[in-house]
Parts: C-alpha cells; structure tokens; sequence
C-alpha cells in the first residue's frame, strides 16, 4: 500500500474544475431565489478561506456573505489581555499560549510588548507542549492562557487532565474557552436592550466542521426548529464552502430549513463523546463572557468548576488581576456589523479611533475582520 | 509606531520597513541609501556594497549552517546589483562557553562558500561577550563586489517585464520553523542556502535584458514583490498555481496556518526580467542544480499602481500583501 500523502488530503477539495462546476450550480441555483440571502459563516477558519480563495468572486450578486465572529482570537476583551499581560509580568511566570494571541492589543499592549519589555511569553503549537517546559522550569510558574472555540477546548482539559494525574505542581490555567451557538443565538435572538437584534440580515448559518468533529451537529438544532435559519456544517476547503452554499440555496429554494451536513468525512450527529466528557468533567459554563465589540454573552464562556481552584491561575493570582470592566468604545457598531445590519464605513470611529493598529471591535483585529479588509482595501476587489 | 522594539519590527514586513524608515533613514538620508537596493551601488556604478548580520537557531539545521549563511547572504545581496563578490569583511560576537569546535565548524562552512564565490575575508573582528548577553553567536559580513552590469535597479521594472522566481520557495523558512518548533517530519526538507553568484553571472554572459533581481530573504517572495510594486509604482499580477512549492513546505504551511510566499529564503531570488528574454533567462537558469525549477510566476500591468494581485485558477483574485507582524502560526 502506498504511503497517504498530505496532498491526497485536500487535493480533490480545491480542484479548479470543481469549484468552477459548483459556481455553475450555485448560478443557476440562485437566479430561483426569492430575495437576495445572508449568509453567516461564523468561523474565523471559514473567513480565511473564503478571503484566501476569493469565493465571493464566483458567487452570484444575490448571495452574501457576513463576517461572523468565531476567531477567539479577535474577540478577546481588553479585560482578558490585560489579565494575560498582569500574570506575564511576573517575575516567576512563563506565560503560554497559542500562536496569534499574542500579537492582540489590550488596554497596556499586546502580549508581544509584554515580551519585549521582559516578560516571558511563549506560543504553543500544542497545549501538550506545555508539560516540556514545566520540567525543564521546575522553579517558574507556568500558566497556560488557554482560548479557543469548542475545537481547542478538548485540548485543553486533555493538559489539565494530565496535570492533576500526576500532580505536576508548577502548571496552572487561565481559561478563556468560548462557545459557538450562544453567541449565534446573541446575534439573532439577543435580549440586550442595547442591540437591535431583531432586525439581523442573517438568514443562514454555515457552521464550522472542527467544532462539530467535537460537539456534533446536534448544537445546531435549534437554530432551524426555533429561529428559522438553516444551518449546514461545512469543511475549510473551497470545495466544502461552495457546496455548502449550494445546499444552503436549495433549502431555499425548496422551502426547508433544515439542519444539514455537508462535512460527512468527519461531523457526527454525536460527536466525540470522550472529548465533551473531559469538557463536562473540568469546566463548567460562567454566566456571562465579554465578547470584543459584542459585550456579556449569557452562558457563552467556559471557566473551571470550583473544585479545581488550585490550578486555577484566575483565583490564584485574583490580588493582581485588574478587575475594572473596559467600556468598549460607545460609538463602536461592530454588534450591527456582525448582524449584517451595517457597513464598516458608516461606523463614525472607522478608521479613526478604531484601526489595525489599535483595534477596538473584534472586526478590526484579525486581518479577516470586516473592518479591517475595507481599512485596506476598500472595496477595491 | 511602537515605543519599544518589537520582534514584529525585525520580520522583514511593513512594520520593519517603518523602523527602518522612520530611525535609520530619518538619520542616515541620503541619495545612495535611499535608493533602497540589495547593495548599495557606489564608485560611479563600478562598486556595489552591502552588509548583513546574522542571528539563526538552530545554527546548524538541514542544507546549511550560520557560517554559509553569513557568506551567502551578503554575496547575493551583491550578485543581485549584478557584482560579482570581492572582499568581505567578517565581524563575530560570541557568548561566553561556546564550544571552539562548533566555531571551526562553522568557519570551515565560511571558508568553502568563500571559495565558490571567488570571494575573501580581508578583515575582521571578535568580541566575546558574558553569557546571556547574545544567543551563541552573531555573524556580521560586510562585501565589496565588482559590478559586471550596470542599471541594475528594482525602481526601473514596467510593463515590459516578466517576474522569474529561480526555484521552490520557502525552503529555508519551513527547515528552521521545523527545527525550531521540533516538527518531526520525515521529509527531505533542507534550507535552499546557496550562493546566486555563478547563477547572475550567466546571466549577465548571456546578455540577458536583466531589469532588477532581488533574493527573497526575510518576508519570502510577496515582500519582494510588494516592494518592487511599490519603488517601481507598478501593478504585479501574479499567476498563483504557477508558484512553485514542494510538497514538504506545502505541508508545513498547511498544518501551522502559513503562507510559502512569506516564508523565508536563503538561496532563491525574483527576477524582472524583459519579456523577449524572459525564454532565454530561463534557460540559464535551467541550467544550474539550485535554479533547475525556475519558472515565470507573473505579469506587470497598471491595474492597481503598488499593488500585487494574486490570480487563482478558476477565476478569482486577491491582493497578495507584504507580511505584517511577527510569523505567527493561525489558531484558526
């Protein structure tokens, strides 16, 4: 048997001939719609690959895409940064965390000015990293700022897991962990009295395939049954999205709204029932998490459950932790801008106060974010 | 900018080019600086001029080490304002307990790249310092070489001219990303680290119509491309599929999140090349082992003035940025 080649992986998912095949279908698809459609892919990952394969060229005039906001990246208050920066300065700290994180502002700077002032800040590839540096650190403390969606969740536990097995003392976490459907159900059914919500332009969701190689698709059952939006799990592939845009129409266009799989390779109804038990078995939901640009969240973050505190870097190092909330800036209308309810330009702060460099709604952080592809390109391409 | 030096400041991107504009060129302005070249071309065209220094770990990972990369990389900032390397000088910073072993090794490797480019040290300088105060060691080179064509400038590419990239890129990048993250792969990934001397050289022989040339270090092949889009006020139009990237760096980009045009190189270059030659540089460039893949990666038009478009091969485009910030891997 020949060896599997990482190409054999996505090859046939970005095939030219493919992709034009499925923009023909999606055209002709299209001209039966209605009304013009919305569609919210809520990952960071799918933005990516819609930006990087340029497929909204290929889409007729009448289906939109929104923006949504699933980078953990972006979304990570002020507040939460500015913890991760307070815990980096101590002395016998090493800070840990993945890749891009480091690179966001908070209201002292980003992680990255932490490292140049002196503090040591490392990105990880994996959380399981973290076990190597605490060895060869015996005598530092070293606290995982653990963030991500439902994907990166298990990875986390998986640490902690190891961590209280063999009771390694000098590991501890600050944990950041969000979830995908409450923050759905914010853009389209919040009770803020601050947001307008009720008038979203979003009529589908494209839900991302890693969180539901987790949690299964069953997360996404209440979006079509109780707000009428059809959701269809797709891959990061061109060939994942364009197909998925294409069920998303024919739902439509035949009337239904339906929960549907598109990412049969990997997404279970269930999902993996092991990781969500190491989820369920260390963390616990937190009432409300501060969104970038969004605000409180009900029930939309993850903290450790009470019975873990003594690795629980936010109870343990409470005495230093800035506590003070940090209004987002009161004319920042990244909350309509995510429900599609509002152009980037019309925001009076865009480009001004709110820009890559100084970012203050999560659509400006992430060169992905709506705001910060037209403060670079306008609507040149 | 920034009020305190950032790693994001040394990546070869925008945020480096404004360090570099707003404090050194701030100071230093001048005609000769300003011009913004590999090397600096000085003695009324006759003489180029360049330095580098050289901070890499591991010092020694797969295809090369510091020491033929310190040779290297200041030959070709020569060999691409069409000089052929001369003198160099060599400056070395070592930290304290570093093993005089390895630092043979590693001047042994300065030697033999020394050689294939015709080139000698004439002067030098060393400086040991107290450990923790440099990572090992720091190599800095400083090169004379003898322009054998004249024009050579990344200011003066047009519509005229075809861009050439010599071999696969983002070798060099993958290796040490790999080796620095301890990646274990089995490939035959290795860093491209060679020197484009010999390379130039035939091309100069062959009368190639040469417009500009620049090896595409730190911010890989979309910074060098950015910048010629920007200094010669042009629009690059690149054909994306035509890019040529082995299945190794591929791979590696795929699973950290990055892009080979961003990667680093230490041994491939972009050529402007006039279009009625671009055939006939590239069969001279076929006909070295480092540049046996060279292959005609875009066109220049007026499109977008300073930008670079990335064209896919079913019919989309996009704007190929120079990189920002620190080389991150995406977490999503």
């Amino acid at each position: 048997m020949s060896e599997l080649q990482l190409k054999d992986l996505y090859d046939g998912f970005r095939d030219p001939e493919v992709i034009s095949g499925f923009a023909k279908l999606i055209e002709q698809e299209a001209k039966k719609l209605k009304k013009p459609i919305n569609i919210m892919e809520v990952c960071g990952g799918h933005t990516h690959s819609i930006m990087k394969f340029g497929l909204p060229q290929l889409l007729p005039k009448n289906i939109n895409f929104i923006h949504g906001p699933g980078c953990p990246v972006c979304i990570m208050p002020k507040e939460r940064i500015d913890h991760a920066y307070a815990l980096a300065e101590q002395e016998d700290v090493i800070l840990l965390t993945l890749g891009d994180m480091i690179k966001v502002p908070g209201s002292r700077g980003s992680l990255q000015d932490a490292r140049a002032k002196g503090a040591d800040v490392r990105f990880l590839y994996s959380p399981l990293d973290a076990l190597k540096i605490a060895e060869e650190n015996p005598a530092k403390k070293i606290i995982f700022f653990a963030i991500g969606f439902e994907t990166t969740t298990p990875m986390t536990t998986a640490l902690i897991d190891i961590v209280l097995k063999r009771s390694i003392k000098n590991i501890f976490f600050h944990i950041n962990h969000v979830t995908v459907p409450e923050v759905m159900v914010e853009l389209i059914d919040s009770r803020d009295e601050h947001v307008d919500s009720y008038n979203n332009r979003i009529d589908a969701f494209l839900g991302p395939s890693h969180v539901s190689v987790i949690t299964g698709s069953k997360i996404y059952e209440e979006f079509p049954r109780k707000y009428n939006r059809p959701v269809v799990v797709a891959g990061f592939e061109p060939v994942d999205v364009m197909e998925a845009i294409l069920m998303i129409v024919k739902q439509f266009n035949e009337e239904r709204c339906e929960l549907e799989i598109e990412y049969k390779r990997l997404v279970t109804h269930d999902g993996n029932i092991k990781a969500q038990k190491l989820i369920e078995k260390y963390f616990e939901k937190a009432s409300l998490f501060k969104w970038r640009g969004l605000g409180n969240v009900p029930k939309s973050g993850y903290r450790l459950k009470s019975e873990y505190s003594a690795i629980d870097a936010e109870k343990i190092y409470a005495d230093i932790l800035p506590k003070d909330e940090i209004e987002d800036h009161k004319l920042c209308i990244c909350g309509d801008i995510l429900r599609g309810m509002a152009k980037p330009q019309e925001c009076t702060i865009f480009g001004t106060a709110c820009k890559p460099s100084t970012p203050l709604g999560s659509c400006m952080v992430s060169s992905e974010g709506a705001c910060a592809a037209y403060y670079k390109y306008g609507n040149l391409i | 900018m920034n009020k305190t030096v950032t790693l994001a400041m040394g990546n070869g991107g925008e945020e480096n080019n404004e360090l570099i504009s707003k404090v050194f060129y701030k100071a230093f302005k001048n005609e000769i600086l300003e011009k913004s070249e590999d090397a600096a071309v000085i003695h009324g065209g006759e003489l180029a001029f360049s330095t580098d220094s050289f901070t890499v770990s591991p010092l020694f990972f797969p295809g090369a080490d510091i020491g033929k990369l310190a040779i290297c990389g200041t030959c070709n900032d020569l060999a691409m304002m069409g000089a052929k390397p001369k003198y160099l000088t060599c400056s070395v910073i070592i930290e304290e307990g570093f093993s005089v072993r390895e630092l043979e090794k590693i001047v042994r490797s300065m030697k033999i790249e020394l050689e294939n480019n015709g080139a000698i040290i004439v002067s030098g300088d060393t400086k040991v310092v107290p450990r923790g105060s440099v990572d090992k060691i720091f190599i800095n080179t400083t090169g004379i070489g003898e322009i054998k064509k004249k024009g050579i400038s990344s200011n003066l590419i047009s519509e005229d001219d075809v861009i050439i990239v010599s071999r696969d890129i983002g070798c060099h990048g993958a290796t040490i990303f790999a080796a620095r993250e301890s990646i274990e792969l089995s490939t035959k990934l290795e860093s491209d680290c060679a020197s484009l001397t010999h390379q130039v050289q035939a091309l100069i022989e062959a009368n190639v119509k040469i417009t500009a040339l620049r090896d595409a270090t730190r911010g890989g092949v979309s910074a060098v491309l950015n910048e010629w889009a920007t200094q010669s006020n042009i629009c690059i139009e690149v054909d994306e599929e035509s890019i040529p990237v082995s299945e190794e760096v591929y791979g590696i980009c795929e699973i950290l999140g990055f892009e080979a045009v961003n990667l680093a190189n230490e041994g491939t270059f972009v050529l402007a090349i006039k279009k009625e030659d671009a055939q006939k540089a590239l069969e001279v460039l076929h006909g070295f082992e480092n540049s046996a893949n060279a292959v005609e990666i875009a066109t220049v038009s007026d499109q977008y003035p300073k930008k670079v478009i990335l064209k896919s091969s079913y019919g989309t485009k996009r704007f190929l940025d120079a990189p920002t910030g620190e080389l991150l891997p995406r977490i999503c």
